[in-house]
């Protein structure tokens, strides 16, 4: 039932490309403004570009939460799924899945241009960015699908949602800058921040879990 | 006389300060074609709903099948006023989807179910661009798929030529002649005349009669019926 979700919600993307181009562009504008506003050194860069990237994909992610539940109150299609004997963390997974795809997407299009953009070099172990991205983009996005399920039926959602979650993100946030810049500078390790990314999403993974049923079924 | 398979007990539900359903009680029995008639605003979607699994009474008991509706899901078909289709989507990839949801693909009975309603399988072009009647039409054919034993429709026939409402009412006729236990909300009472086992009034939250001919019931100080 997972992958069915997950196989509908990348099928419905591809047809309206809605999340992605919403993305797309605001990153990229993050990127040219940012890249114009400062005339960075490399190695300056190297200090302010973690968190000027993962700002950035921050910011487009939120897009495309409140894009994953809005799908399914058109028409209230999500009723047909609360009435299924389907279970609510297939759903869950299945959405936060979803987007952990469209913003990976992102990054992989995006990074080459902050290298770019930033005249960019590695100082650290390179590999070590490849677990800061996908555990960081993770507790982006569990917590966000999360968090816009539970603000899908306010009236104001596009608030309700960075409201929620950037506050609960801050850890995450941090983990991923931290990481990313240590590993750019190569002055110190990341394995701290690494393990930290990685208890965080163990925790609200399986919080988000345990709790998301109550969610799908609140009136 | 059939045993009752659907039990409503006391069940009120208040949204806020509001009491949608004011201690409604009821038996339905299993094989039986119930009209739901009533003004708008007398608790005729809600009770839908709570029996759907929808809506959780704020006092009272529902069971169906000796069950709470959320564990009779697999036998409860449940058809809203929105289409709960995904208008991006064909009608055959909707219903293949919402198929798997009961734990299978059902290629084959995906097709036979828009066949029943009167569409081609073959439609290529997504829901969004069907007619108002088209999508009433395949919105049915998604309740009725995984061929529960519980079907709750909510104006099923609401901006459905006459033509085609009359063919839905003979499909349901068929599905309750083959054991099913149908429930419609409807304006058009008049549609399920001498085919409804029982025309259910409701009024300000409650079941206030329960006839077995349209006529008893239209007797009562609505225009809803007529």
């Amino acid at each position: 039932m997972t992958l069915a979700t997950l196989v509908k919600d990348i099928r419905l993307e591809w047809r309206s490309k809605d999340a992605l181009n919403s993305m797309l562009f605001f990153s990229l504008l993050v990127v040219v403004i940012f890249s114009f506003s400062f005339d960075p050194l490399a190695e300056e860069s190297r200090h302010i570009v973690g968190g000027l990237i993962w700002v950035a994909f921050l910011f487009a992610a939120v897009v495309a939460l409140n894009q994953t539940w809005a799908r399914e109150l058109r028409n209230q299609v999500l009723d047909a799924y609360r009435v299924s004997p389907a279970p609510a963390n297939a759903l869950f997974l299945a959405k936060a899945l979803g987007n952990f795809i469209f913003v990976s997407v992102l990054e992989a299009l995006m990074t080459p241009l902050f290298v770019i953009f930033y005249n960019l070099r590695v100082l650290g172990p390179a590999w070590q960015l490849i677990p800061v991205a996908l555990l960081g983009t993770w507790a982006l996005v569990v917590n966000g699908t999360f968090f816009a399920a539970m603000s899908v039926r306010t009236r104001s959602r596009e608030l309700m949602l960075p409201l929620l979650l950037f506050p609960i993100s801050i850890p995450a946030v941090l983990g991923m800058v931290a990481a990313t810049t240590s590993i750019l500078t190569g002055e110190e390790s990341a394995h701290f921040w690494i393990v930290l990314l990685l208890t965080y999403d163990v925790v609200f993974t399986t919080a988000c879990l345990a709790l998301f049923n109550m969610i799908l079924h609140a009136e | 006389m059939s045993a009752p398979i659907i039990t409503v007990r006391d069940v009120i539900k208040q949204f806020g300060r509001f009491a949608a359903l004011r201690g409604v009680t009821a038996e339905f029995d299993a094989g039986r074609f119930h009209a739901i008639l009533g003004e708008n605003g007398a608790g005729k979607t809600t009770l839908l709903r709570a029996l759907a699994g929808l809506a959780q009474p704020t006092r009272g008991e529902i069971l169906i099948f000796g069950k709470s509706p959320r564990e009779a899901c697999r036998d409860i078909g449940y058809m809203a006023h929105p289409s709960l289709l995904y208008d991006e989507m064909s009608g055959m990839e909707n219903l293949r989807y919402f198929a798997g949801l009961y734990g299978t693909t059902w290629h084959a009975r995906c097709a036979e179910v828009i066949r029943a309603v009167g569409l081609d399988p073959e439609l290529t072009r997504p829901v969004g661009q069907y007619s108002q009647g088209m999508r009433q039409r395949m919105s049915l054919a998604r309740a009725i798929l995984h061929d529960p034993r519980v079907l709750l429709l909510d104006e099923p026939f609401s901006n459905v030529d006459v033509q085609s409402a009359r063919a839905m009412v003979e499909l349901l006729k068929r599905m309750c002649d083959a054991g099913k236990t149908i429930f419609v909300i409807t304006h058009q009472a008049q549609l399920l005349e001498g085919v409804a086992d029982e025309f259910v009034w409701m009024q300000a939250g409650q079941i206030v009669d329960r006839t077995a001919s349209l006529a008893r019931a239209s007797g009562r100080e609505s225009g809803d019926a007529q």
